[in-house]
């Protein structure tokens, strides 16, 4: 008997092929769930539309780079929302791999001829691509709310979106390798998003935090939401800011490379634990 | 001589403490249907996981078709398709979507996908449920999309985990005749674990897998005489005990 074999597999075009298919399968499953694209329009508008409306006059935000004016509290923190809803996305990436891993559709992406790493990176890639889609759909709603970043600004943040989304998701796909079933990954909400997002430059000003604690100062100075936050904040008004872009390009680094690690068959975590339903 | 389809050497796989394979050796010659029984826990679904590169074995050899699927994974794994005994279905794709997937998974173009699709749907009886949901299809369809899906890419070897799990006589029935039509038909190598007596036939090959060990290999009729058995069901049990009273023996040796 002749062992089969296809032209295109692990060719090239091969490597196109499989990229596309798991950006596509993410998409249709971003549209088929509208709930999660509503949800994720809808909780930077809330913040923007109720919680920055309230807290204007309290919280006022002196004139910090990039702005050059005194700007509105909602302005402020566009770019903290901005950074919130990829922090969401790439946690809720993950989340949707626990549960694949857990109803087994994970094992089947797993079991493609080609590199494991190139596979947990097409779908790291696909999780941006949609995160992508919900900051623009939010800047737009924004953009009626007198949150006007100048045009130039859209472009430029385009390459740093890809960039915060990554280190995003690699966080993500770290923390889906280290919890077995969905009940458990749940208290990441908890442990993860919360302290981020709070501890970081996303609400207010570090210099206002560090007036109030030092030490809290420092946490959020280390903590890389916060410089994923002020990356998207300078991109948002064409401006650069290396410092903070290169913390996050080395934070996805990290991230990344432990995530593989972790799904590595003969190294990472779940190889010596075994994942669910697998133990026969 | 022809290359074996699956051939396996001294594998063993533990995961802490507990040892869930024990120098397992088996081959699985290719275009034949080999079942793989054992009882629950016996180490089945640790082993397609190895063989499918889920995780890497402690120790040990897998070779699909000549290809080691540790050193040259790619090439083993496209060779052969899986059916895990869990369900792997996404329930929210279509089931033309589900294959398009899966097609892609393999570096499968669309134009290429559509005409494989046409042609397993048509064998397993799918054909007018291309564009419905996969939730929308009974446990039997479900099973046997997944078989279909498994064959997508033509693989010369299919391993199915307990795939008869949860159907009915009738779905159970016609699914074994499908994939028994595999092998005569296509040529495909089948690796079919199960515990269930009545999924094997006189023709098959059969190995006996328990606690991680294999007890016995060889054809139904090597088997019963190696178990000096005059049926499936008595070798098995004689098998079982044989094991029992060695490893009874070796603990109190200890």
């Amino acid at each position: 008997m002749s062992v089969r074999k296809r032209t295109n597999a692990l060719s090239p075009r091969g490597y196109a092929i499989c990229f596309a298919g798991i950006v596509w399968r993410e998409a249709l499953r971003f549209i088929s769930q509208r709930g999660r694209f509503l949800s994720a329009l809808v909780r930077p508008l809330v913040w923007l539309f109720i919680f920055a409306a309230g807290l204007r006059s309290v919280l006022g935000v002196s004139i910090i780079p990039p702005y050059e004016t005194y700007v509105l509290y909602e302005v402020y923190i566009t770019p903290g929302l901005v950074a919130m809803i990829q922090l969401f996305n790439g946690l809720q990436s993950s989340l949707s791999m626990v549960y694949d891993r857990e109803v087994g559709a994970m094992r089947i992406l797993l079991v493609s001829p080609y590199p494991r790493w190139f596979l947990l990176l097409a779908k790291l890639i696909a999780g941006v691509f949609v995160s992508i889609l919900q900051v623009y759909a939010f800047l737009l709603v924004a953009y009626f709310w007198e949150i006007e970043p100048p045009l130039m600004g859209y472009l430029t943040l385009l390459p740093v979106l890809v960039l915060t989304g990554l280190m995003m998701g690699s966080m993500g796909l770290l923390l889906s390798s280290l919890f077995r079933q969905l009940e458990n990954f749940a208290s990441v909400m908890n442990f993860v998003i919360f302290p981020m997002f709070f501890a970081s430059s996303a609400l207010y000003p570090l210099w206002r935090v560090q007036e109030a604690s030092p030490i809290l100062y420092e946490i959020c100075r280390l903590n890389p939401f916060t410089h994923a936050v002020e990356a998207i904040r300078f991109a948002l008004y064409a401006r650069f800011d290396g410092a903070s872009l290169a913390i996050v390009a080395a934070a996805t680094a990290i991230f990344l490379t432990l995530s593989l690690f972790a799904y590595n068959p003969s190294k990472g975590l779940i190889a010596r634990r075994g994942a669910p339903a697998m133990a026969d | 001589m022809t290359q074996p389809a699956l051939r396996i050497e001294a594998l063993s796989h533990s995961f802490g403490p507990r040892k869930a394979l024990d120098r397992v050796s088996l081959t699985v010659p290719a275009g034949s249907f080999t079942a793989l029984l054992g009882l629950n826990g016996a180490g089945k679904t640790t082993l397609f996981s190895l063989v499918t590169r889920l995780y890497d074995s402690t120790s040990g050899t897998i070779e699909v078709f000549g290809f080691d699927v540790r050193r040259e994974a790619p090439e083993a794994l496209s060779r052969l398709g899986i059916v895990f005994q869990a369900r792997t279905l996404d329930l929210d794709l279509s089931v033309r979507q589900s294959l398009l997937y899966h097609a892609a998974l393999h570096g499968i173009g669309r134009r290429q996908a559509q005409a494989r699709i046409a042609h397993v749907l048509d064998k397993f009886d799918l054909a007018d449920r291309l564009h419905d949901r996969v939730r929308n299809l009974s446990g039997g369809q479900m099973r046997r999309l997944e078989i279909a899906r498994a064959l997508i890419h033509d693989p010369a070897l299919l391993l199915l985990d307990e795939p008869t799990v949860g159907l009915d006589v009738e779905a159970r029935q016609g699914l074994i005749r499908e994939v028994r039509r595999l092998v005569a038909e296509e040529g495909n190598g089948i690796l079919w674990a199960t515990h269930l007596l009545d999924e094997i036939q006189a023709t098959d090959r059969l190995v006996v897998l328990h606690r991680g060990r294999i007890l016995a290999q060889g054809t139904v009729p090597e088997v019963l005489a190696q178990a000096e058995a005059p049926d499936i069901q008595t070798a098995f049990l004689k098998l079982i005990d044989a094991f029992k009273e060695t490893a009874t023996g070796q603990e109190a040796a200890e």
